[in-house]
């Protein structure tokens, strides 16, 4: 193989690397899921351009709007020990610190699980949950913002373009009243990957579901939304029988492909478990 | 294609040729002979390449050689002198290995863990050295171990 190896010291040199590479390139960010594709052979990039260089591109500010921004090249132990994110939202401080091992926490990216784009890691179903919206910079130096759900399209496929990086990713201000949770549920080992994960977030005020966003993790090509549930539960009072009614619909929210993890129709089944467990928890319920 | 770089390990300037496709463990133990570090899974799972790169603990066989450049990388190797260290003394006295395949990661790995929380408690070491895995000792002795070489 003959790599060519560029470090650009600014977004735009990196832009117009990948515009001048196209397919040929491969973004390098913390270079966890970077590593295993190419001894796999999934990928063969004839340039691989890494990111670390880019002054500013692992802070983690407030934004314009009161929420969070996380650079794109902030590790998951960043996030984890982030003294702005256990302010705001603990519960993904919680599901970063989920992911993996140490090692892999201390190396792997938050934009990089992002772009990656695996169902079955934890950032994104809880960044899903939160509504982040993800800054996506394009090669003639324009932005948008993308919610993060409609970043991903399938299993290992997101909608950014060749030319295309994620900056930053952007959580909203914390509302007032708002309760968020993340679940994991692992079958052999704690640093596995989810057979199911459920991240969510609501408005319980007046002991009533308002705004209810649920994900699940591992059951399908990309975090999945759980709408029925969502729509069942929206206005209704919070109380263990709707719970329970409400999280047999995820079990058809879901689109789980039989593996190592379980059977499809195992896995639907802990979709149901896990988005009950993960509603109670909301509502400071215990398990059941 | 490799480009020659200046690598710092266990604080010494150290030559290597390094490229995307070039691991880390492949510079640490093909180039330097620094063959303490070892590769079991080569998927980041078992910890047994373990090193420290600025201090953060890292799968060495993750770890493309081109990220390594500018850091401080600290292998077994450079964990002691002449005389073990406390920590490796406790793994000897607490039974914290037998084969020894899995020993230079867990050691590194406990490394860290007191350099980041000098009197962890055994819940925590639990929890820190969960990716580091061991075939023979069932952990009990390595977790003692890590214990008794916290002051």
């Amino acid at each position: 193989m003959n790599v060519s190896y560029h470090e650009p010291a600014t977004w735009q040199e990196a832009h117009a690397l990948l515009e001048r590479h196209g397919d040929d390139a491969t973004v390098l960010a913390g270079g966890t899921a970077f590593t295993l594709l190419l001894r796999q052979g999934l990928i063969r990039p004839g340039h691989v351009v890494a990111l670390r260089r880019i002054a500013g591109a692992s802070a983690i500010d407030a934004d314009a709007h009161g929420g969070v921004s996380i650079g794109a090249l902030a590790t998951h132990t960043a996030v984890q020990r982030s003294d702005r994110i256990t302010a705001a939202w603990p519960e993904l401080a919680d599901a970063v610190a989920k992911v993996a091992t140490v090692r892999v926490r201390n190396q792997a990216t938050l934009g990089g699980s992002v772009a990656h784009a695996d169902p079955a890691s934890d950032a994104p179903v809880m960044l899903c949950a939160l509504a982040a919206q993800v800054v996506v910079t394009t090669a003639d130096a324009g932005s948008r913002r993308v919610p993060i759900e409609e970043l991903f399209v399938d299993t290992f496929t997101t909608t950014l373009g060749p030319a295309e990086l994620i900056r930053s990713i952007e959580i909203p201000a914390r509302p007032a009243g708002a309760a968020a949770v993340y679940r994991k549920y692992t079958l052999r080992s704690a640093d596995d990957y989810a057979c199911v994960s459920v991240g969510a977030l609501a408005d319980l005020g007046g002991g009533v579901f308002g705004g209810l966003r649920l994900f699940l993790g591992g059951v399908g090509p990309t975090p999945m939304r759980a709408r029925s549930v969502e729509r069942a539960l929206a206005g209704t009072r919070v109380d263990a029988r709707a719970i329970a009614d409400a999280a047999a619909l995820a079990r058809d929210d879901v689109d789980p492909q039989s593996d190592t993890r379980g059977s499809a129709a195992y896995k639907r089944e802990m979709a149901r478990v896990w988005t009950e467990r993960a509603l109670r928890a909301l509502a400071g319920m215990p398990i059941s | 294609m490799s480009t020659a770089a200046r690598l710092r390990v266990n604080g010494a300037e150290r030559e290597a040729s390094v490229s995307p496709e070039i691991r880390l463990i492949d510079v640490l133990r093909d180039q330097l002979g620094l063959t303490g570090t070892k590769e079991g899974c080569s998927v980041g799972v078992c910890g047994a390449c373990s090193v420290l790169m600025d201090g953060a603990l890292v799968s060495s066989c993750l770890v493309p050689s081109v990220l390594a450049t500018g850091a401080e990388v600290t292998t077994i190797e450079g964990l002691s002198g002449q005389t073990l260290t406390p920590l490796q003394e406790a793994f000897i006295t607490e039974g914290g290995f037998q084969c020894g395949i899995c020993t230079p990661g867990q050691i590194v790995a406990a490394s860290a863990l007191l350099a980041e929380r000098p009197r962890p408690t055994e819940s925590e070491i639990r929890e820190f050295m969960m990716g580091n895995l061991c075939r023979c000792t069932g952990y009990q002795g390595i977790v003692r171990a890590i214990m008794k070489a916290a002051p």
